[in-house]
């Protein structure tokens, strides 16, 4: 943030144009370098909230699933919110009943949980 | 010659981002450096470097003569009036544009590298066949862009296809630059954009309206006119490909006085 951002902020001027180049540029290119729909990435969210609801109890409707890209580096941000038991501690699900999960390709995929407490 | 030719690509993906007006500043200020330089229009659909270069009346065979072996390469290459170092091979019909192939570039290269030190490779616009022919003949590039939105995701478009093909150094030229509205950011910064990119900087060209009068007149802006803004720029960048050590300018420094000063403040990063 530079200081003409703030003054825009504090006039409630609209900022200017070049932070909102940047922005919608580095969207549009994670997606066109990784080519991947956003139905296969909704898919793929799909997928990674149920492997994980194997283990802990998740926020089924919170969950995200994002591409970021940085030094034309692309990572997979997956961003699912734990839910917490009274007592503050994380949901374990008995692990007796869980098929064997499929270790599938993880370069690149950086998995980000954060904790909501909404207990 | 030959092996230590320098054979560079200079694509952008998007058209109308000053490939062309950079190959023909780019050879003629090579050729003053006493390099011998061939440029190579391989625009075959929409050819426009002998245009640009004032060389269109000289024209008597091209690269399809060339490679259908009806006429020897030196007597297609055009030399150029005042820089005698300097030899546009022109591009042959677009019909050709049906039946060339990567092999075809590549012997046309061959060719050139025998005879010159440098070969510019002026690319067509897109990253369809004509774009992977040129790049098929080339060993390195340069990606010329501006600041702006589509210009930018073309060219990360065809940066990646040029990483795929092992193309390497790739240098991004940014063209087009105005000083005042990137003081005022309301165009992406040469940070922003050399970010996105992630490619290292060969240089920045400045928006100058002697540009069109230059090309108006056939005759490069580096050819007569070597003080006005772009044409140092350009000169700069030939510089920098022969690998001396030429300090960017700093387009917000072009702008001085109390105002620019001002800018610069109002550009400090905060957090």
């Amino acid at each position: 943030m530079t200081l003409r951002d703030i003054i825009n902020k504090l006039l409630r001027r609209q900022p200017a144009s070049a932070s909102t180049a940047r922005e919608r540029l580095q969207l549009v290119l994670a997606h066109d370098r990784s080519d991947l729909s956003t139905d296969i990435l909704d898919q793929m969210r799909k997928e990674i909230l149920e492997v994980v609801a194997k283990y802990v109890e998740i926020d089924m409707d919170e969950g995200a699933v994002s591409l970021e890209t940085e030094d034309r580096m692309t990572a997979l941000v997956a961003n699912l919110p734990i839910k917490r038991t009274l007592n503050g501690q994380i949901k374990l699900i008995e692990p007796d009943s869980n098929p064997q999960v499929n270790p599938k390709e993880t370069e690149n995929i950086g998995q980000n949980s954060q904790e909501s407490f909404d207990s | 010659m030959g092996t230590d030719t320098r054979v560079i690509l200079i694509c952008s993906g998007k058209g109308g981002v000053g490939k062309t007006t950079l190959t023909a500043n780019l050879g003629i200020s090579l050729a003053r450096q006493g390099l011998t330089t061939a440029v190579l229009d391989a625009d075959f659909g929409l050819r426009n470097l002998d245009l640009l270069l004032g060389l269109e009346n000289r024209i008597v065979y091209t690269a399809q003569e060339v490679l259908e072996e009806e006429c020897r390469l030196d007597q297609a290459l055009v030399k150029h009036k005042q820089e005698s170092n300097l030899s546009l091979l022109p591009a042959g019909n677009p019909r050709m544009l049906d039946w060339l192939k990567p092999d075809d570039m590549k012997s046309i290269v061959n060719m050139l590298k025998e005879q010159f030190k440098y070969v510019l490779i002026d690319c067509p616009a897109g990253v369809e066949d004509g774009f992977k022919n040129a790049m098929a003949a080339s060993q390195e590039a340069i990606v010329v862009t501006n600041p702006e939105v589509s210009a930018v995701r073309d060219a990360d478009r065809v940066i990646g296809l040029l990483n795929t093909n092992s193309i390497k150094p790739v240098q991004l030229v940014l063209n087009r630059v105005r000083p005042k509205m990137m003081a005022s950011q309301e165009m992406l910064s040469i940070d922003d954009v050399t970010d996105i990119l992630a490619l290292p900087l060969l240089g920045l060209v400045l928006e100058d309206e002697q540009v069109i009068v230059s090309t108006n007149k056939g005759e490069p802006l580096t050819l007569n006119s070597i003080n006005s803004p772009a044409a140092k720029c350009y000169l700069n960048i030939a510089k920098r490909l022969q690998g001396e050590d030429i300090p960017l300018i700093d387009p917000i420094e072009e702008s001085s006085g109390f105002g620019a000063k001002f800018r610069r403040l109002m550009q400090t990063k905060i957090f």
